[in-house]
């Protein structure tokens, strides 16, 4: 006997909840619970008072899946309200990475030059290292990543994917 | 005001909560909460032998009147102990509120004597838990709790307490009632999905309502209301194993219970179903069967109050999310507005009186041995002479001939552990069901192998003059295991061989109980009759034939129209898939 895998899409989810302690505990526990995916996780909280954080969470699975997702998160407790990002229209969506470049000579410069197409800024620099920081969606930080990686990238650090629906969020 | 300490702060909320009976046991955690509950004229608090006893006590408790269970135990050992119990009351939606003990907030995360992560370890066998660092937060966390737990889809929450939190004091006047920032369950049905609901009910022809225990959890009312509706429209009833008792076994319009053990009649006609209405029950696998099997031809209706549970694993064609009292309302009264009368379903119940004529819970007579379905049949004729019934279960085959041969007529009479399965919940769950009502007949049906795991208990009953009876369908062996042995695995029965049981009427005289043994057909029904006629607890050793199969049974992986209705059809192998399923 085999297992059979599924085929699964990737959705970006908008939840807002109230800002107490386990909730991060709550939503991650109950992906691993459930054996959801998650494939970035960020949080922050956004009302004045700080009562309130948003969450974004990307994950993918089948779209049946997806619906049970949203439909458990919505039954925490301290949930406020669960967007699929993904399915309700325009959103935007970016992600925030510091990329560790290490070289010399001409890979010192092909470096700046990439960065200055990816529109990355240097925020530090050694005689033979620079930190980028970039910021884009996910596909454009993975393809900054991967031509760095052939120039002599040493680390990366990346924030995760943060989104918002366009214009005005529908209620 | 004047400031008091937290356990009074606790006390004070319970009381103002109609809290009557805590289910608990202490500990140095909670040490405080004991001092403020010593003596008290208004609380009763039952001493149990082990917190998993606690739990299902007080799911029993809830299960047969309706009010949350309360439990209070100490930290560490004495939470994990609770753990087993709060997930089946997950599982099967009980109202309870656990309350912990926990080492001082100062010595939180230290590995301080009996301390063990409360909120970690319960986070996700809870609807909620809190912990909580400070006495002013008390009163708002315990009132919140209780609204949690007993509303919306109905379930545990634990709320965890640092010793120094019961013993430091703020003041304390009665919540006022609040709104929810966040957690606002839907009730009311969406108009629009009930007047499609109403249309799909009157054009159907081949209709069913498979209802299961959220009708039990949406209160008596709902029970008259499923009535009502499947009177207006004439349509046959199944039910889960959670929802016995919703519909009354006596009427006609009964197809008796389905699933894996559930009926030929019941699993036919879902199979061959038009429309499903699925009333506060959950598509649960061990109803489903093989999925893409399932009922493939019906349209489908689910009213429940969990969204999550709404297309799971079954799609459906009509979602209605709302409290099943509330629904059923809105629909018999479009239902009556509208003048639909019902259809002229007389050919569908000629098709399922055929199925009905295959006498599917039929079982071999014998003159030598107790068939263990002729000892539930027994039980049951027996048992109706006395005013209340309530009937707990233990897990295993016995359970399930019970939920077979025992007819139930009204709701909360029948507690039985479905979602979790949980051997050991039965006999507690007796005395929760005896503690909270008196004067009904409580009997727990149980295994040999089951009731060992909370037999402790025994002690519980005694103290509190509660006279439960346990009547245990004694096969020597872990029946159920050995039946799936004897279907998987060509009948080698690892395990599952019941040696060293006690002496069950010994052990009954050995608390102060009374213990019967049945040993054959003859004796069967006099030794009921004693049990129940006997005014304090009994014991019941009920021997019976030792090899008998649950029948019908549908296979694990199996389509409904796969049923193996008797032991010839049985192969002894299965295939690698099938074995994989639970
Ligand atoms: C706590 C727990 N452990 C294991 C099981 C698995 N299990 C299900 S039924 C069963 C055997 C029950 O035997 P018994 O109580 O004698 O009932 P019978 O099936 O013989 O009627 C077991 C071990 C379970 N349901 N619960
Ligand atoms: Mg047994």
């Amino acid at each position: 006997m085999h297992i059979q895998e599924e085929i699964s899409e990737r959705h970006v989810l908008s939840l807002t909840v109230s800002n107490e302690a386990g909730i991060l505990a709550r939503i991650a526990g109950l992906f691993t619970a459930r054996g959801y995916n998650i494939d970035s996780l960020t949080v922050a909280d956004i009302t004045p008072d700080h009562a309130i954080s948003r969450i974004t969470i990307v994950t993918s699975g089948p779209p049946k899946v997806i619906d049970q997702i949203m439909a458990q998160l919505d039954r925490l407790v301290p949930v406020h309200k669960v967007t699929d990002l993904t399915e309700n229209g325009p959103f935007v969506e970016r992600e925030l990475a510091l990329v560790k470049v290490a070289g010399t000579g001409e890979d010192r410069i092909e470096a700046l030059r990439l960065a200055d197409v990816f529109r990355a800024k240097v925020v530090d620099t050694t005689i033979e290292s620079f930190i980028f920081e970039i910021t884009g969606t996910t596909d454009k930080i993975d393809n900054f990543i991967g031509l760095m990686r052939q120039i002599g990238l040493v680390e990366v650090g990346r924030t995760g994917v943060v989104g918002l629906i366009r214009g005005k969020e529908p209620n | 005001m004047a400031e008091k300490s937290g356990a009074d702060i606790l006390v004070e909320c319970l009381i103002d909560l109609g809290v009557e009976v805590v289910f608990g046991y202490p500990g140095g955690a909670v040490l405080p909460i004991y001092d403020a509950l010593f003596n008290h004229p208004k609380i009763r608090h039952v001493l149990v032998r082990h917190e998993q006893g606690a739990t299902h006590m007080a799911e029993g408790y809830a299960r047969s009147t309706g009010k949350p269970g309360v439990v209070l135990v100490t930290s560490g050992p004495g939470a994990t102990n609770a753990v087993t119990g709060i997930t089946d009351a997950l599982m099967d939606s009980i109202p309870m509120v656990v309350i912990t003990g926990q080492v001082p907030t100062h010595l939180i995360g230290t590995d301080a004597f009996q301390e063990a992560d409360t909120v970690g370890i319960t986070r996700h066998c809870t609807k909620h838990n809190y912990l909580v660092k400070s006495p002013n937060k008390l009163a708002s966390v315990v009132h919140e709790a209780f609204h949690i737990a007993t509303t919306g889809r109905p379930g545990p929450v634990v709320i965890d307490i640092p010793k120094n939190v019961q013993i430091a004091t703020a003041p304390y006047s009665k919540p006022e009632r609040f709104e929810h920032a966040s957690y606002r369950p839907q009730t009311k049905a969406d108009p629009a999905a009930i007047a499609t609901a109403v249309e799909m009910l009157a054009a159907a022809e081949r209709p069913i309502f498979y209802t299961g225990g959220g009708v039990i959890n949406s209160g008596p009312e709902a029970s008259e209301l499923l009535r009502e509706i499947a009177a207006l429209t004439g349509a046959p009833v199944t039910s889960t194993l959670m929802g016995l008792g919703a519909f009354p076994a006596s009427s006609g319009q009964w197809l008796g219970m389905l699933g894996m053990h559930g009926t030929y009649e019941a699993n036919w006609a879902m199979n061959k179903a038009d429309l499903i209405v699925c009333v506060g029950a959950r598509f649960d696998d061990r109803v489903t069967g093989r999925l893409d099997a399932f009922s493939p031809d019906s349209k489908k209706i689910h009213i429940d109050i969990d969204r999550s549970s709404i297309n799971k694993t079954v799609d459906v064609d009509l979602p209605i999310i709302a409290d099943v009292a509330s629904a059923l309302t809105d629909m018999i009264a479009l239902w009556k507005d509208r003048g639909h009368k019902a259809a002229d379903l007389s050919e569908w119940w000629a098709r399922i009186e055929g199925w009905r004529a295959r006498n599917c819970l039929a079982y071999p007579d014998s003159h030598e041995e107790i068939m263990p379905q002729e000892a539930i049949a027994q039980l049951y004729k027996a048992s109706r002479t006395a005013k209340d019934v309530i009937i707990t279960t233990e897990v295993g085959q016995h359970q399930m001939w019970a939920a077979q041969h025992f007819g139930f007529d009204a709701p909360n009479k029948w507690l039985t552990s479905g979602g979790l399965g949980t051997m050991g919940y039965g006999f507690p769950a007796a005395i929760g069901a005896q503690l909270g009502n008196p004067d009904s007949l409580v009997v727990c049906v149980a295994g040999d192998a089951s009731i060992q795991m909370n037999i402790q208990e025994m002690g519980t009953a005694s103290q509190y003059r509660l006279p439960v009876k346990i009547f245990i369908l004694n096969n020597e062996y872990m029946g159920m295991v050995r039946q799936w042995q004897e279907l998987t695995y060509e009948s080698r029965y690892s395990n599952s061989y019941s040696d060293s049981l006690p002496d069950f009427v010994k052990l009954a005289e050995a608390y102060g109980w009374t213990g019967i043994r049945i040993e054959g057909p003859q004796e069967l029904e006099a030794g009921i009759r004693q049990m129940i006629d006997t005014p304090g607890p009994v014991i019941v050793d009920c021997r019976v034939a030792k090899l008998s199969n649950c029948f019908p049974m549908i296979p694990s992986g199996a389509a409904h129209t796969d049923m193996l209705l008797d032991p010839s059809q049985v192969e002894g192998i299965m295939s690698d898939e099938a074995k994989a399923l639970v």
